[in-house]
């Protein structure tokens, strides 16, 4: 995922002035003693600071962000104009620290009929400032040192991190590709974990399994048996089971989106992870939330407490009044849970076309607005360096922005340290974009195909 | 089934909270709440009007630059270089966080660990115990401490004793905490108070971190000074500020730390993994508020100096509602919140079979019998001094005229019913 921050930033960049000359006091002056806490160690570096810079340079089309440059729906914004304007002002002022009394009740009635469980606003549910805040409470409220936490590769980069600054140990296993069957595209589904590979990576030490599901980059839907082979060793490990579901409702192909906490003996183990920005593309507005049982919940109040306390209270009475009317809408046409994945349904297959077309392998995703391709057969234009520490993926990338305008995030941004060249010739495209975007998107490849077999 | 997992160390011990137990019992409508620091006037019509001229531009309701967006980091870095007189680099000095409470939190996560040592000024905002506490490190606490003898009592009075800092240092110190305007009494630090802590922090390479978020609440006759524009300080303080409190939009979370860079980058990196950036409308909205009282800032209308002045009448007339029945407050020179000593009250407590100290005891009864709700000092002390502010308790007075008179009435008629 990409954080995006448009035109401003390329000539903020770029084109800074520099203030009037005010007096700055010994500029090179420091602290002797060395300052930064130890936690940090390992955690500083960030792909996305090199990519955004790039793509803010750089790029004509950006398919690298992820995500939506289309706006959220209608009745989400007029919500949040509603909230902001309407007589009580007190809506600027604070709310509940663990979740704006509207929204904590709605989450809970309408995760409840979702789970099939009778959930208390107040104990088994808790919003944070986006899933992201939402995952650096269940590492620092469960994960210390002497722990282990399973990663599943291809993962969200920020996992990685996050375990390291708990002191955490991450143990990675890869979800491998198998060959499609004949003739057909490789699908998200195609990338399975290895039953006793993943078995064999649970210790006595391993506190946390990450899932991601759908996951992104491969924008995989994790099926029943698949999860049930995950739940299964959870259960005789004793091990909590983190779940970011933010695509939860961006699955594909008549798929179902299979929550692990409905699992037997999942409920009492895992923290199930949403966002307000995903659901309802509306990224900017930083709202995410938890769910799952007090005696875990208890402890993730515990870090938001000490450290953010309260999220901000418009966006979430917005997001409150959005799910009001999810819940009044669901499984109807217009529910906007069922409207969002078609259209991003026809985007994807119009992507997979374009980059089919022009040689670039698409791996099919079953979910997310992400798409991972093999770009092995345009290796031609960005040669091997043999000696070079860094991925071909993400040369190639590179490359692909300065020289074609086109922005893609490289898949080894995705992988640990140690296992980036394992899958260096893949790169991911969000499909989250105006159709204007996705065609421009084609313009180019189809242009770059042309130059490449012209002689 | 027996269950492994219990909470890890950092947190342990850390889950109590005096807002969750005194917001609860204080959200009862019927209820004169100034208990917890909230506005209840609205915020000024400008500010709300950008917010949503933010929300109806479609970019900006998706992701922002992760440390800052470029429009709000660029209208910090103007305001703030004119208040210091240095030049601030918005995209390496500054750093945007979920209210002052996250800059709190980056700084801590960044610069403090197992090992060190942090001095806390009593009475303290109360979610600096447990930040370093869950960061690793030892909190060493001195109080401020009440100077005069008169009948008439101001923040001013209230000191900290120079020797006594000094002994607080050593070579285990890595902060200092300081918050000018002070909350809960409202002291503001004068320059010569400033200047003794500053020259402890040089001699002991100690950090400074300043929560000023009340900066521009300070009244006549008061000037708040940022320690960090003291010789030798730039280098090693991160200064904390709220768009809460500038513009009286606590829900709007939106706070900031500026600094040298080499200390900024590290809250940066903590930034990154914690929650990676903050909601984009609300930071175009503040964006455009800051613009439009930057250009102000030699005028009187000012939301800055208007917003204090209009502060101050209610100071005063808070004051006033409390001499009236019979108490002292402490007359705060900064800041929207005004302690008092609740023991000539002579209210007995005693056979309330709690083991909480006098003035939480004093609160609840408080709230339960007259309707009236505020906060217990002792929640703002450590463990040391809490029987010396056992007889406090703080109002919060950035409130509507209505909210005020209602405590008005309230006080009026306590002595009736005691008497």
């Amino acid at each position: 995922m990409l954080r995006r921050a448009g035109q401003s930033l390329h000539h903020f960049l770029l084109g800074r002035k520099s203030s009037a000359g005010y007096s700055s006091y010994s500029s090179e002056a420091k602290m002797s003693r060395p300052v930064q806490a130890r936690r940090l160690e390992g955690t500083d570096k960030n792909i996305w600071v090199e990519f955004v810079k790039l793509a803010a340079t750089y790029s004509k089309v950006n398919l690298g962000q992820g995500f939506p440059d289309f706006p959220p729906p209608d009745f989400l914004k007029e919500a949040f104009v509603r909230a902001l304007s309407g007589e009580n002002h007190m809506l600027h002022q604070y709310t509940r620290a663990f979740g704006h009394p509207p929204l904590v009740n709605i989450l809970a009635q309408f995760f409840g009929k979702l789970l099939g469980r009778d959930l208390d606003p107040m104990t088994n549910v808790m919003v944070t400032v986006g899933a992201y805040q939402a995952l650096f409470c269940c590492f620092q409220a469960f994960i210390e040192e002497g722990d282990e936490v399973i990663i599943i590769e291809p993962f969200f980069d920020c996992y990685e991190p996050m375990t390291k600054m708990a002191g955490g140990t991450p143990v990675f296993v890869p979800l491998r590709p198998k060959a499609p069957k004949d003739g057909k595209l490789m699908s998200s589904a195609d990338w399975q974990l290895d039953p006793a590979e993943l078995a064999s990576k649970f210790s006595e030490r391993t506190k946390a399994i990450v899932l991601n599901s759908p996951n992104n980059p491969l924008g995989k839907v994790f099926s029943r048996g698949e999860l049930e082979l995950i739940a299964d060793l959870c259960v005789k490990h004793d091990v909590l089971c983190i779940s970011d579901e933010v695509y939860e409702w961006l699955v594909y192909d008549g798929k179902e989106h299979i929550r692990i906490a409905s699992l037997q003996g999942m409920w009492d183990r895992t923290v199930i992870i949403g966002s307000a920005g995903k659901t309802f593309s509306a990224t900017g507005w930083k709202v995410g939330w938890t769910v799952g049982p007090n005696r875990l919940l208890q402890h993730l109040r515990n870090v938001h407490q000490n450290s953010v306390y309260h999220c901000a209270t418009i966006a979430q009475e917005a997001v409150a009044q959005g799910f009001q009317r999810e819940l009044e809408l669901y499984g109807k046409a217009d529910s906007y849970f069922v409207q969002l994945p078609k259209e991003l349904q026809q985007k994807r297959d119009w992507l997979v076309q374009s980059l089919d077309a022009v040689g670039m392998k698409p791996i099919v995703p079953e979910g997310t607005y992400f798409l991972v391709a093999d770009i092995s057969k345009f290796k031609s234009d960005v040669p091997d360096v043999p000696d070079s520490d860094e991925p071909y993926d993400s040369r190639f990338a590179k490359w692909m922005v300065k020289n074609k305008g086109l922005a893609a995030i490289p898949l080894s941004a995705f992988y640990s340290g140690a296992h980036k060249n394992n899958y260096n010739h893949f790169i991911r495209f969000c499909f989250a974009k105006e159709e204007a975007t996705l065609k421009a998107a084609n313009d180019i490849l189809q242009k770059w195909k042309r130059e490449k077999t012209s002689p | 089934m027996a269950f492994r997992h219990k909470n890890t160390r950092r947190i342990e011990g850390l889950d109590s909270n005096v807002w969750v137990e005194f917001t609860k019992v204080a959200a009862d409508p019927s209820i004169v709440n100034l208990g917890q620091g909230l506005p209840d006037i609205s915020p000024p019509s400008y500010v709300k009007e950008e917010l949503a001229k933010a929300a109806a531009v479609d970019r900006l309701n998706q992701y922002t630059r992760g440390f800052g967006h470029p429009s709000l980091v660029k209208a910090l870095s103007q305001v703030y270089e004119r208040v210091c007189g240095r030049k601030i680099d918005p995209l390496t000095d500054i750093l945007v966080t979920v209210g002052a409470y996250g800059s709190l939190f980056s700084t801590i996560q960044a610069l403090i660990e197992e090992g060190d040592e942090v001095i806390i000024i009593e009475p303290f905002y109360d979610c600096y115990e447990p930040m370093v506490k869950m960061a690793g490190a030892k909190p060493v606490f001195i109080p401020l401490r009440y100077k005069n003898d008169g009948n008439s009592t101001s923040s001013a009075d209230w000191v900290l004793d120079p020797a006594e800092l000094a002994n607080k240092f050593n070579s285990k110190t890595k902060a200092i905490i300081l918050n000018t305007p002070n909350n809960p009494i409202g002291k503001v630090f004068t320059r010569e108070e400033l200047q003794v802590i500053a020259d402890l922090c040089i001699k002991h390479d100690t950090l400074c971190i300043s929560d000023e978020v009340y900066e521009w609440m300070v009244y006549k006759g008061n000037k708040h000074i940022k320690i960090a524009t003291l010789p030798g300080m730039w280098e090693r303080t991160i200064t904390i500020g709220s768009a809460g409190k500038t513009y009286s939009v606590t829900g709007w979370k939106l706070g900031w730390s500026i600094g040298p860079q080499n200390l900024i980058k590290h809250l940066q990196v903590v930034h990154q993994n914690t929650l990676y950036t903050c909601p984009t409308p609300l930071q175009e909205a503040l964006a455009q508020a800051f613009w439009i009282d930057y250009k102000r800032m030699d005028d009187p209308d000012c939301y800055f100096y208007s917003l204090s002045r209009e502060l101050e009448s209610k100071r005063d007339r808070m004051a006033q509602l409390l001499q009236e029945a019979g108490l002292k407050p402490v007359i705060p020179d900064g800041g929207y919140f005004m302690i008092v000593d609740v023991s000539t009250l002579n209210v007995d407590l005693s056979d309330v079979d709690e083991k909480q100290p006098y003035d939480y005891k004093f609160v609840k009864w408080m709230i339960k019998s007259k309707k009236l709700s505020a906060i217990p000092l002792s929640a703002f002390c450590g463990p040391e001094t809490k029987r010396q502010f056992e007889k406090y308790i703080r109002f919060c007075f950035i409130k509507k005229d209505s909210t005020l008179d209602a405590a008005e009435a309230i006080l009026k008629n306590w002595n009736k019913q005691t008497a």
